[in-house]
């Protein structure tokens, strides 16, 4: 007879043989069996943290550093529904993730036991699949599947929820040699006559610009991105969730579109004939107002997910597939077009391009009351800790900032929450980012808002030896709300001063997590308040940046216009006059 | 907008009910009629869905509905080459007075009365959705006091099923 197990016994061996190196999570009452095995297990660490959401930010922040699923656990009722705003996250962003609950015995379902909630029902629209597990024989299968399918086709959070009874029950152990899931085949190669139509349309076109979104880091598509970009000569704009996908260095990178992207890539997008869209969606904080969008402009739109092609934006060449693999086919399509002396000229479209580039530049005024400007702070810091670095921000006008004025050179050195746009994701993407890369130097720019919000985790950073670095830009305010306040609201700043250059003491508040707390308020001492932190490597640090509160994120399309009416300054829009005709 | 009746072979398993209809209120669309039931694959489930949407939406729908794990295959059946049929059941008021002349309006439209009491007959009626409204709206006058009704069930005409025919299929790539 096969050895007996318990569920949770087998539980451990599926995560060990789902190659599970680490787990971000809390114990409690339903899930508890599960952790009394898992203490035995030779490869899987568990990293306990303060709060489910730090654990699920974290396994997202170590899937966006290192491209593997990122695992977080937690126990039934308010363990879990703590998990939901990192599931919402994972889900917007297309993070792969595995997120295991403990569920009350399966006798007990939908009596209101203690800590019962219906986890599977609540993360319905928020995760790509998930499960309820209610035998410990169906244990092994339900994580395969769940590892399947969020690391394969759009990567997405996959919820394993499993009753108490099932992990105690015994079971016999069977890993699965393959997954069965019929209603389940992404399409990951591009339909052959497409990529020719594309090429067609790509070599004839006179403002072409590749539209690169998150995609293309998810299929770790750089390389294959840069080769068609040089290979063709068409300017490139990386989306927030595409910083780092292509070289910021790259002369033919025009910098993030959107809100708050460059005039450039704004004005690449909205004059363009052509947009060559690869794994981005179209989101309103990139198109502004939808129907003024890129008027001009046809659009070849690459994507995995046949249901984002033609959701917002009408295509005339749609092409489902990996973008890596429609990529590796498009060069040898694009150079068969130039072969055959087919190639529009881009001189008029450049000329146009670097007459943007040139007279509207990011930048950003030094504020004259000698407060340190938070701008200048973010782009010393990615001077300093450079390319090879990696930067998880918070959500906000920092965010902005570190998406702007940091030099982004690879993919997955870039972690931010794009979609749900989740405050407090900061210092538990950075600890995730930490296990996933411990040679890595992990920045995690926040707010001052976001950061109180999570910082609990550095506790778990502290014991766990995770030391990560946390520039705190703190304005003192709600510094994006505050922006809109200002812009919008006629300056009446309801509920939006933190007070937070007086409480909380966030150097003291370092120092009380075993973190060193550096702080630093003036211009001269940025860099050497900078390079300290960068020596320290032994403890976490978090340095409290006081800057000034009303510096304000600039370019700005504001909410619900078109993309036409950009600004790049408070009141100052840019001349479209083309150079080319 | 137009109505559209969607077969949509699903996993029959637990909770796939409300992954559909969750679907649909998530992504702002409404059902107007959805009835499940067995198929002759164990395991497989069919859903007849019927909606009220532009062609764009529709697209989104299939798209969307695609893309859940349990979903195995969705098909639009239109007018021409399916047959969709709902079952109504009508409480109507029909007296000594009344009863002939509803009798026969029932045998006009091949229904027939399952329950009779003193003042009222119960009405069975199945149909095309359109076959049905017109029913109601000769029975209307005698004074209806209850319908209750059933989703639409649809199948395509000819010799062939939607498990091995690619009618038009939803989830073909665009």
């Amino acid at each position: 007879m096969a050895e007996q197990i318990s569920g949770a016994e087998s539980f451990v061996r599926s995560l060990e043989h789902a190659n599970v190196e680490v787990v971000f999570g809390i114990p409690g009452g339903a899930i508890l069996p599960a952790y009394d095995p898992l203490m035995d297990s030779k490869s899987v660490r568990h990293i306990l943290v303060r709060h489910e959401q730090g654990a699920g930010h974290a396994a997202e922040g170590y899937a966006a550093a290192t491209g593997r699923v990122g695992v977080c656990m937690a126990t039934s009722g308010p363990g879990a529904t703590n998990l939901v705003t990192p599931i919402a996250d994972a889900h917007m962003d297309s993070v792969p993730m595995v997120a295991i609950t403990g569920q009350v015995g399966s006798s007990s379902i939908g009596t209101d036991a203690f800590q019962e909630a219906d986890i599977r029902g609540i993360t319905m629209p928020i995760t790509k699949h998930n499960y309820l597990v209610t035998r410990a024989e169906d244990i092994p299968g339900a994580i395969k599947e769940a590892f399947h399918i969020a690391s394969t086709g759009r990567p997405g959070p996959v919820l394993v929820d499993i009753t108490k009874d099932a992990l105690q029950s015994k079971t016999e152990f069977h890993w699965p040699t393959n997954v069965d899931l019929p209603g389940y085949k992404p399409t990951t190669k591009p339909h052959g006559r497409q990529i020719k139509e594309a090429a067609r349309l790509i070599v004839e076109s006179h403002r072409p610009v590749f539209y690169v979104g998150g995609g293309v880091i998810r299929s770790r598509a750089s390389a294959e991105l840069r080769q068609l970009a040089e290979l063709t000569g068409i300017p490139v704009v990386t989306t927030l969730m595409a910083r780092g996908a292509f070289p910021d260095s790259h002369p033919q990178h025009m910098g993030m579109p959107g809100m708050h992207g460059t005039v450039g890539a704004v004005g690449a997008l909205q004059q363009s004939d052509l947009l060559i869209t690869l794994g981005a969606r179209f989101d309103d904080r990139v198109t502004g107002k939808l129907d003024s969008f890129a008027p001009r402009a046809k659009v070849i739109h690459i994507d995995i997910d046949p249901a984002e092609i033609g959701k917002n934006r009408e295509v005339d060449i749609p092409i489902v597939s990996d973008v890596r693999e429609a990529l590796l086919q498009l060069v040898p399509a694009v150079t068969a077009e130039f072969d055959a002396g087919r190639r529009a000229d881009l001189t008029g479209w450049w000329r146009t391009l670097n007459h943007w580039r040139e007279t509207y530049p990011l930048g950003y005024e030094t504020p004259n009351d000698g407060t340190l400007s938070p701008q200048y702070v973010i782009e010393r810091l990615g001077k300093i800790a450079g390319p090879d670095a990696i930067y998880a921000s918070g959500v906000g006008q920092h965010q902005m900032w570190a998406a702007q004025f940091i030099g982004y050179e690879k993919p997955n050195t870039w972690l931010n929450s794009g979609g749900l746009g989740t405050m407090g994701y900061s210092v538990p993407a950075a600890m995730g980012a930490k296990v996933g890369k411990p040679d890595a130097t992990v920045w995690a720019i926040d707010g001052d808002g976001c950061f109180q919000m999570t910082n609990q985790e550095l506790a778990t950073c502290t014991i766990n030896n995770i030391p990560i670095k946390v520039a705190l830009i703190n304005n003192s305010s709600l510094g994006m709300v505050r922006q809109w306040q200002s812009l919008f609201y006629n300056e009446r700043y309801s509920n939006t001063d933190l007070h937070s250059h007086s409480f909380p003491d966030f150097v003291k508040l370092a120092d009380a997590y075993g973190a060193l707390g550096l702080r630093c308020d003036n211009a001269a001492d940025v860099d050497a308040t900078i390079e300290k932190a960068m020596g320290t490597n032994d403890v976490p640090v978090v340095v409290d940046f006081r800057v000034h509160r009303d510096a304000m994120v600039w370019p700005m399309v504001a909410a619900g216009t078109s993309n036409d009416e950009i600004k790049f300054a408070r009141d100052l829009a840019p001349k479209w006059d083309r150079g080319d005709d | 907008m137009a109505r559209h009746t969607l077969s949509v072979l699903v996993q029959d398993q637990p909770g796939v009910l409300a992954r559909i209809s969750a679907l649909f209120s998530r992504r702002g669309y409404n059902i107007e009629s959805l009835a499940v039931g067995v198929t002759e694959t164990p395991g497989v489930s069919r859903m007849t869905i019927v909606v009220e949407v532009d062609q764009l939406a529709l697209e989104q729908i299939t798209k969307q509905l695609n893309k859940l794990i349990n979903v195995l295959k969705i098909v639009e059946l239109d007018d021409e080459t399916a047959i969709a049929r709902e079952l109504m059941l009508i409480k109507v008021r029909a007296d000594v007075n009344a009863r002939s002349a509803v009798l026969q309006i029932v045998e006009l439209f091949r229904a027939k009365v399952v329950d009779v009491g003193t003042d009222a007959v119960t009405v069975e009626a199945t149909g095309s959705h359109d076959k049905l409204e017109a029913l109601l709206e000769v029975l209307a006058p005698h004074g209806i006091k209850e319908i209750v009704q059933s989703g639409v069930v649809a199948l395509g005409r000819g010799g062939r099923g939607i498990g091995d025919r690619a009618l038009r299929s939803a989830d073909k790539q665009a």
